[in-house]
């Protein structure tokens, strides 16, 4: 399997999503945003970073970039697609995935290593998991605060879309918990598709054993393998 | 065709939690200023050629709803006026 990290300019975290997809023994490859997704893609990362400088909104303008086309094509093919931070941001704001990421309640950069509670197992990014499974990975956002509006929270829900929540160490999901005031203490949910997922906690910080302190994010880059 | 400038306010939906503005609210009271609330907005000032101030406003709006805004946390409104 071919993945392509989408490098746009002011992503930071696209050669760390490479370096964890290959420890994985998964074939990645940067893919400058201007080059279009290769034919052979089997797989797409919109990784971390400060896109366009976050102008108008985290991820906006990625989000409208001519490569997006190329990739929701590949998501309405099958093609796992995976957003991570900045990433997840843009997912958001081009319509792959439900809700928006903001600014975090407490108005701060946070950047620190957050537990995760798996909502579900049987899905490509949570496989390795089993359901109700405490995971450790590191969060480094700004704009991290999941909203979504009353009405289409409780259609996520129904629709079981949703894949992580912040939670304590024991798996508890309280406010406590809840490193920027998401909606729910969601960190991650599923687009239309469930071969379409993002993340603000990053899977790549936590999956090479000699950097991290976590190596939890393999299970979710698994879905490449 | 005539020129317009389109005015477009963007804002947090009522509800939505504002950071940046409760942060600057709590500044403004930290320098003596009494205030009961305090909301943030953009505004975007877009000059536009078309037929007439409806045309302008349609391409505002259509802007503000493909980009500008993001309607899943924003309201916006759009004013039209002649250059």
């Amino acid at each position: 399997m071919t993945v392509s990290v989408v490098q746009f300019g002011g992503s930071n975290c696209d050669r760390d999503a490479v370096r964890a997809l290959r420890h994985l023994g998964v074939d990645a490859e940067r893919v400058w945003h201007e080059d279009g997704i290769p034919d052979d893609t089997d797989g797409i990362v919109l990784p971390g970073g400060f896109s366009y400088g976050d102008y108008l909104r985290a991820g906006a303008m990625a989000a409208r970039a001519p490569i997006m086309a190329d990739v929701r094509a590949a998501a309405d093919s099958g093609v796992p697609v995976l957003g991570v931070c900045n990433g997840a941001q843009i997912g958001s704001e081009s319509g792959l995935t439900p809700g928006a990421f903001t600014t975090n309640a407490s108005a701060r950069f946070q950047c620190e290593s957050v537990h995760l509670r798996v909502e579900r197992a049987d899905t490509p990014w949570t496989a390795a998991y089993d359901a109700g499974d405490v995971i450790e990975l590191p969060i480094a956002h700004g704009e991290g605060r999941f909203e979504i509006g009353d009405d289409a929270y409780g259609k996520l829900v129904d629709d079981d879309r949703v894949l992580f929540r912040y939670c304590d160490a024991d798996g508890a999901v309280t406010d406590a918990a809840n490193p920027n005031g998401s909606t729910g203490n969601v960190a991650g949910v599923l687009g239309d598709r469930e071969t379409v997922a993002v993340s603000m906690p990053h899977p790549e910080r936590a999956t090479l054993p000699d950097v991290a302190a976590s190596t939890d994010g393999q299970g979710i880059l698994r879905a490449f393998v | 065709m005539t020129e317009f400038t389109a005015t477009v306010t963007v804002r947090l939906k009522r509800g939505v939690l504002d950071p940046e503005a409760e942060t600057t609210k709590r500044a403004l009271e930290r320098l003596g200023f009494e205030l009961s609330a305090l909301r943030a907005a953009d505004r975007f000032e877009v000059d536009i050629e078309a037929d007439d101030a409806d045309e302008a406003a349609a391409r505002a709006d259509e802007m503000a709803e493909r980009l500008l805004a993001n309607p899943t946390i924003h309201d916006y409104e759009v004013a039209v006026a002649e250059r």
